[in-house]
C-alpha cells in the first residue's frame, strides 16, 4: 500500500463539492443538447469543470501543498489527481479555443453557428418518408434501359410493373430523382 | 536499452516540430515526414521482434519511483498494432505527398498538414504504448486534436459541418473518459494498468461493473460501436482522401485496442459478454444496412467500417483465446483493407469528379488498373477466399462455433449475412462506377485531367458517348487549371496498400500464430503485469 492508497481510504467525501459537481455536469449536459455551437461549447466548459470537481472529490481530504521538503508527507493532499486536473485543464483550454474558432468559421460561412444536419442523411430520410425506392436502384434501372435506348414511358411502365403500384410510384420516382440533372447533386457530394 | 520504447512517440513529435519549422519549404517537409515515419516503422518492427523473443518491453519514463511515474509498455499486441499503424501512416503520407505535388496550385494549407499528421502518428503510438489510463487519455487527446485539425482542413462549409459533429462527440467521450479515470482512482488508488489488474479483482463486483461499463462506453464511442456509431459516417467522408484513409484505418482501431486491453487486463471475468455480443450483432447489421442504402462510395465505406467493427467486438465478447486471436488478426486485416479502399475512393474522386455512384460510370475504360484495385479491395473486405478478410472471418466464426451458445451461433450467422451484404453493396457500387455509360460529370472530370485521354473514352466501343458532349466539356473546362488525375505516386501508394492487404493472406500463418500468442499473453495477464511491476528499472 502506498501513501496514495491510505490517503484515499481515509478520505471523507465533501458534500458541497459533490453538489457543485452534479450541478455543473447537469447544466453542462443541458447546454450540450442545444443546437447552437456556442451553447454547446459553454456546456462543454461547465461539464468539464464539473468533472474537474470530481477529481477534487477523488483526491480525498484537503491537505497542505504537496511540496517535498516543505510539508510533512502525512499532511499533504494527494498530488496525483492534481497533476491529472492540470493536464485536463490545459486540454480543455485548447479545446475551447478550437471550438470557438470553428463556431466563428461556421458563422462566417452560414450566418449562424447552429450545428447543421447532414444533407445526404436528410435526402435519405426524405426518400424513406416518401416511401420511395432507393435512388441508386432507380437510377441504374433507368440508365441501363436508357443506354438500350428505350423510350421514357416504357421505363416508367417497367418501373410501375415492377412495383405493382401503378402510376403514383412512377411519379414519385420521377420526383425523387435529382440524378436526372446531375449538376444539382454535384454541389453537395464533392 | 528500453529507451527505444519511447521512440515511436518521440520521433513523430520531433518530426512535427522540424517540419513546422520548415514551413514554406514543402520539399523539406515531405522529406522530414517520410524519413521520420520510416524510422518509426523500423523501430516498430524491431520492437515486435524483441517482444516476441524476450517478452514485454517496459520503460518507466523519467525514472520516478516505480508505481507512480508514467510507464510505456510494448507487449505483443501493442507492438503489432504499432507496426501496422506506422506502416499505414507511412504509405498514406506518400499518397498525400503525391496529391500535394499534383495539386500544387490548390488552396489547401499544406504547411500545417505534415506537422499535424506527424502529431496524429505520435498520438496513436502513445495510445498503443500507454501503460496507465491517464497516459492513454493523453494519447487519445493528442490524436483527437490532430484529427480535429485534419478533418476541418481548409475550413470549407461541408468540412466545418462534419467537423462540428465529430468534435462535439469526441469532447463528450473525453469527458466520460475523465470521469471514469476519476472514479477508478477513487475505487483503487491507482491508474496504472498493471496495478489495476491486481486491485480491481478485489473490488465489490457491482463497483467493478460500473467501472467496466464506463470504460466500455468511452472506448465504444471511439471505436464506433452501435449505438454510439452515428457520428462516424457523418464526419469521415468529407475530409481529404488521405485523411479519411488514415482515420478509417487507425482511429477506430485505437478504440478497439483499448477495449481489448482493458477487457483482458482489468476485467478478465467479464459479466458483460452477452451485452457485448448484442452490441457486436447490432453494430454489424445496422452498419451494413446503412451501407446498402448509400449512394456515395465514401459514405458506403464509412458504414462498412462501422459494420466490420462488429466482428472485432464479437471476438472480444467471446472472451476465449481463439476469440481474441481472431479479433487481433481481423484488426490487422481491417486496418490495411479499409485504408486501401479509402485511398482508392480518393482516386475515383479524382478520375470521375465525384464519389457518388449516381454520377459515376465508365471508369473501367478510363483506368482499368483502378478498377482492378477496387475490385480486389471489395473482394477482400467482403471475405471472398483466399483473401485475408475470409481468413479473419473464418477464425472468428470458428471461435464462435466452438463457444457454442445459441447467441454466439446467431452472431456467426449474422457475420455471414453481413459479409454477403458488404459484397452486395460494394459490388453494386463497383458495377455502377466502372461499367455503366459515363455521364456528363465523368466526361467533364476527364476533360480537366491532363493525363487522361477523353477521346479514348469517347472512342471506346462499349459506351455511346456523343462527340458533342465531349467537345462541350472540353470547351467548358478550357480555362480551368488542368491537373493529373492519377499521379504515379498516388496510384503506387494505393497499390502498395492493396498489395499489403493481399500479403496478409500469404503471411496469414505466421500472423495468426503471432496473434494467438498475443491473445495467450493477454488472457494470462501475468506477462504484462509482471513485466511492468517487477521489471528491472532501466
Amino acid at each position: 500500500m502506498t501513501w496514495a492508497d491510505s490517503a484515499v481510504q481515509t478520505a471523507q467525501p465533501n458534500v458541497v463539492l459533490i453538489i457543485v459537481c452534479a450541478v455543473l455536469v447537469a447544466t453542462g449536459v443541458f447546454l450540450l443538447l442545444e443546437r447552437s455551437l456556442t451553447r454547446v461549447l459553454l456546456g462543454v466548459v461547465l461539464a468539464g469543470n464539473g468533472v474537474l470537481a470530481l477529481f477534487l472529490i477523488v483526491g480525498g481530504k484537503a491537505g497542505k501543498a504537496p511540496l517535498v521538503g516543505v510539508n510533512n508527507p502525512d499532511q499533504m493532499s494527494d498530488p496525483l489527481p492534481q497533476a491529472m486536473m492540470l493536464t485536463a485543464i490545459v486540454i480543455t483550454l485548447a479545446t475551447v479555443a478550437f471550438v470557438l474558432a470553428m463556431a466563428y468559421r461556421q458563422w462566417q460561412l452560414t450566418g449562424s453557428d447552429d450545428v447543421q444536419d447532414d444533407v445526404e442523411d436528410r435526402r435519405l430520410q426524405r426518400l424513406a418518408r416518401e416511401d420511395a425506392t432507393s435512388e441508386t436502384f432507380d437510377n441504374s434501372a433507368v440508365r441501363t434501359i436508357d443506354s438500350d435506348e428505350l423510350a421514357v414511358d416504357e421505363v416508367q411502365a417497367a418501373n410501375s410493373d415492377l412495383y405493382l403500384g401503378g402510376d403514383s410510384i412512377a411519379e414519385q420516382i420521377g420526383d425523387a430523382m435529382p440524378a436526372s440533372s446531375p449538376d444539382d447533386v454535384t454541389r453537395f457530394d464533392r | 536499452m528500453n529507451n527505444i520504447v519511447a521512440l515511436p512517440v518521440l520521433l513523430p513529435l520531433l518530426g512535427a516540430g522540424v517540419s513546422l519549422a520548415l514551413r514554406g519549404r514543402p520539399l523539406a517537409q515531405r522529406f522530414v515526414s517520410i524519413s521520420f515515419l520510416s524510422a518509426v516503422v523500423v523501430i516498430a518492427a524491431y520492437l515486435m521482434w524483441t517482444t516476441d523473443q524476450h517478452g514485454p518491453q517496459v520503460l518507466w519514463v523519467g525514472a520516478w519511483p516505480q508505481p507512480l511515474g508514467i510507464v510505456l509498455v510494448a507487449d505483443r499486441l501493442s507492438a503489432l498494432m504499432l507496426l501496422v499503424s506506422s506502416t499505414v501512416t507511412l504509405i498514406v503520407v506518400i499518397f498525400s505527398i503525391g496529391q500535394g505535388v499534383a495539386d500544387r496550385d490548390e488552396a489547401t494549407p499544406i504547411t500545417i498538414y505534415y506537422p499535424t499528421y506527424l502529431i496524429l502518428a505520435a498520438g496513436i503510438a502513445n495510445a498503443f504504448l500507454a501503460g496507465d489510463l491517464f497516459n492513454l487519455f493523453v494519447g487519445f487527446e493528442v490524436l483527437l486534436f490532430a484529427s480535429y485539425v485534419l478533418l476541418t482542413l481548409g475550413g470549407t462549409g461541408e468540412r466545418i459541418r462534419a467537423g462540428t459533429t465529430y468534435v462535439v462527440v469526441s469532447l463528450l467521450s473525453s469527458l466520460l473518459f475523465l470521469v471514469s479515470i476519476a472514479v477508478i482512482y477513487a475505487a483503487t488508488g491507482t491508474i496504472n494498468l498493471a496495478q489495476l489488474a491486481q486491485r480491481i479483482a478485489d473490488l465489490n463486483p457491482s463497483v467493478s461493473l460500473v467501472l467496466q461499463l464506463l470504460l466500455l462506453t468511452v472506448f465504444a464511442i471511439k471505436a464506433a460501436v452501435f449505438p454510439m456509431s452515428a457520428w462516424l459516417p457523418d464526419s469521415y467522408p468529407t475530409a481529404p482522401a488521405p485523411v479519411t484513409a488514415v482515420f478509417a484505418g487507425l482511429l477506430t482501431k485505437v478504440g478497439i485496442y483499448a477495449i481489448i486491453r482493458t477487457q483482458t487486463l482489468l476485467f478478465p471475468h467479464s459479466p458483460l459478454s452477452g451485452l457485448l455480443m448484442w452490441a457486436a450483432l447490432l453494430t454489424m447489421l445496422v452498419g451494413i444496412l446503412g451501407a446498402v442504402s448509400q449512394s456515395d462510395i465514401k459514405r458506403m465505406l464509412s458504414f462498412t467500417l462501422v459494420s466490420h467493427i462488429g466482428y472485432m467486438v464479437f471476438g472480444v465478447a467471446l472472451g476465449t483465446e481463439e476469440g481474441y486471436a481472431g479479433a487481433i488478426f481481423y484488426v490487422v486485416h481491417h486496418i490495411a483493407i479499409q485504408s486501401a479502399l479509402f485511398l482508392i475512393a480518393g482516386l475515383i474522386d479524382r478520375v470521375g469528379g465525384s464519389t457518388s455512384v449516381l454520377k459515376l460510370g465508365g471508369l473501367a475504360a478510363i483506368s482499368p488498373l483502378l478498377g482492378l484495385l477496387f475490385f480486389a479491395g471489395i473482394m477482400n473486405l467482403g471475405g471472398i477466399p483466399p483473401f485475408s478478410g475470409f481468413l479473419g472471418k473464418v477464425a472468428l466464426m470458428r471461435a464462435g462455433i466452438d463457444f457454442g451458445t445459441p447467441l454466439a451461433v446467431v452472431r456467426v450467422v449474422a457475420g455471414v449475412v453481413t459479409s454477403l451484404l458488404t459484397l452486395y453493396a460494394l459490388a453494386k457500387a463497383w458495377t455502377q462506377a466502372f461499367w455503366r455509360s459515363p455521364n456528363r460529370a465523368v466526361v467533364r472530370a476527364v476533360a480537366t485531367a491532363e493525363d487522361l485521354d477523353i477521346y479514348h473514352l469517347a472512342d471506346h466501343n462499349d459506351y455511346e458517348l456523343e462527340r458533342r458532349d465531349v467537345s462541350e466539356a472540353e470547351s467548358e473546362t478550357e480555362d480551368r487549371p488542368r491537373r493529373r488525375a492519377l499521379p504515379r505516386s498516388m496510384v503506387a501508394a494505393a497499390s502498395v496498400m492493396v498489395a499489403l492487404s493481399m500479403a496478409l493472406t500469404v503471411l496469414a500463418g505466421p500472423l495468426y500464430s503471432y496473434s494467438a500468442r498475443a491473445a495467450h499473453d493477454l488472457l494470462k495477464q501475468t506477462p504484462y503485469a509482471e513485466a511492468v511491476l517487477k521489471g528491472p528499472p532501466s
